[in-house]
């Protein structure tokens, strides 16, 4: 795996999102998901949301950077996950 | 009576899986773990953070290339789907020119990006080329190799050359599975033939035209062979798009942490786009029942 060039950030990342999709996985099928109608414009799943949030977690990433010249990384990281846990609640 | 519970689908489900792991997932994982080095050779590297994210965040040339990119995709949909559908509407619904029409549109989607490339390098060139002599000899000065606004006409062409048949072929297999009996209600009611396509054609092409869309725009936001063959990205950057920047940066310049970064972000853009364009579909599928 040398030719993947891992770093330690780079594998707590994917560790992280592998343990949610495993996480996810079971709550649905110990639970399983119905599809509700939150404050989003579209009706949702459990795992949709779930999309939504890392994909506007990965935006709001960006943005951070894009706009931020040396303010710490990890209040977007906090905002993420606020954000992320607010989706699946109530989006 | 409870279903029977069987999860031995799952099983065929596995070479996809493998496939997509080999094939997408694990080079993406790469990608990730590159974006966030400056690696000189597979020994040689060092972790920068997000430096490379925000060089490229804050890179004027890649801004400019985006915004080149999506004017690029909203023109080619503007002009690709609506004359794909005007077409679609003109041609024979039975007979045999049926698949002279058909075969004939199939043609240019058959022919190689880097091949229509080239045909539209030779046949827009102002010194040789049947186009550029004949634009010329109307006494309008075209050359596409100097100037930016006949570089952006003459790809613009070339793509809706090349891609207009693809939203052709769509809508006429829509069109094709709207029940006669829809028509012939129209004749009794004595609808005109703008009310026939505004209340029976349209509402029946919507999901063909979803697709329609999601694959031009895919298609043209991915743009890299045809614009390279034809302009190499010129005259200056004016038709260099953000494949072409990357492709650059990443096997011209060997700049494999930024370029690592930059395709990440086209990533996402790619994947935002895709979802709503998936979503959308997803719900006028239930809304049609």
């Amino acid at each position: 795996m040398e030719w993947m060039a891992w770093t330690l950030p780079t594998i707590v990342f994917f560790s992280g999102i592998g343990v949610l999709l495993l996480l996810m996985t079971i709550w649905q099928v110990v639970s399983p998901s119905v599809e509700r109608k939150g404050f989003l414009p579209i009706p949702t799943t459990r795992g949709d949301r779930l999309f939504i949030g890392l994909l506007s977690a990965a935006y709001i990433h960006l943005a951070w950077l894009a706009l931020t010249e040396a303010v710490s990384l990890w209040w977007a990281f906090a905002l993420s996950v606020v954000w992320l846990l607010v989706l699946l609640r109530w989006g | 009576m409870d279903k029977p519970v069987n999860q031995k689908a799952w099983l065929l489900v596995l070479p996809v899986v493998a496939t997509v792991a080999f094939s997408a997932v694990i080079p993406l994982m790469t990608v990730v773990n590159y974006s966030l080095q400056d690696i000189f050779d597979p020994q040689t590297r060092y972790f920068v953070g997000t430096e490379w994210f925000r060089e490229v965040l804050n890179n004027p040339s890649i801004r400019a290339a985006l915004g080149r990119q999506l004017l690029f995709s909203l023109i080619v949909l503007l002009i690709e789907i609506p004359l794909g559908i005007g077409i679609a509407l003109t041609m024979p619904r039975r007979g045999p020119w049926v698949p002279v029409c058909l075969i004939l549109l199939a043609l240019p989607l058959l022919v190689p990006w880097n091949v229509v490339g080239t045909i539209w390098q030779i046949f827009a060139r102002p010194d040789i080329g049947l186009l550029g002599r004949l634009v010329n000899g109307l006494g309008i000065p075209y050359n596409y190799t100097g100037n930016p606004l006949h570089a952006w006409l003459t790809v613009l062409v070339m793509d809706v050359w090349h891609w207009t048949s693809l939203v052709v072929l769509l809508c006429y297999a829509g069109l094709q599975a709207i029940p006669d009996a829809y028509y012939q209600a129209a004749r009794i009611d004595g609808a005109s033939r703008f009310a026939v396509f505004r209340h029976i054609e349209l509402p029946r092409l919507k999901g063909v035209l979803l697709i329609a869309v999601l694959l031009r725009f895919m298609d043209s936001f991915m743009i890299y062979a045809e614009p390279f063959v034809l302009t190499g990205g010129g005259p200056g950057s004016s038709t260099t798009f953000l494949s072409q920047l990357l492709t650059t940066m990443a096997v011209g310049q060997f700049d494999l942490g930024p370029a690592a970064a930059f395709s990440l972000i086209y990533f996402l853009i790619i994947l935002l786009f895709s979802y709503v364009f998936y979503t959308a579909m997803v719900r006028l599928g239930r809304a049609e029942g």
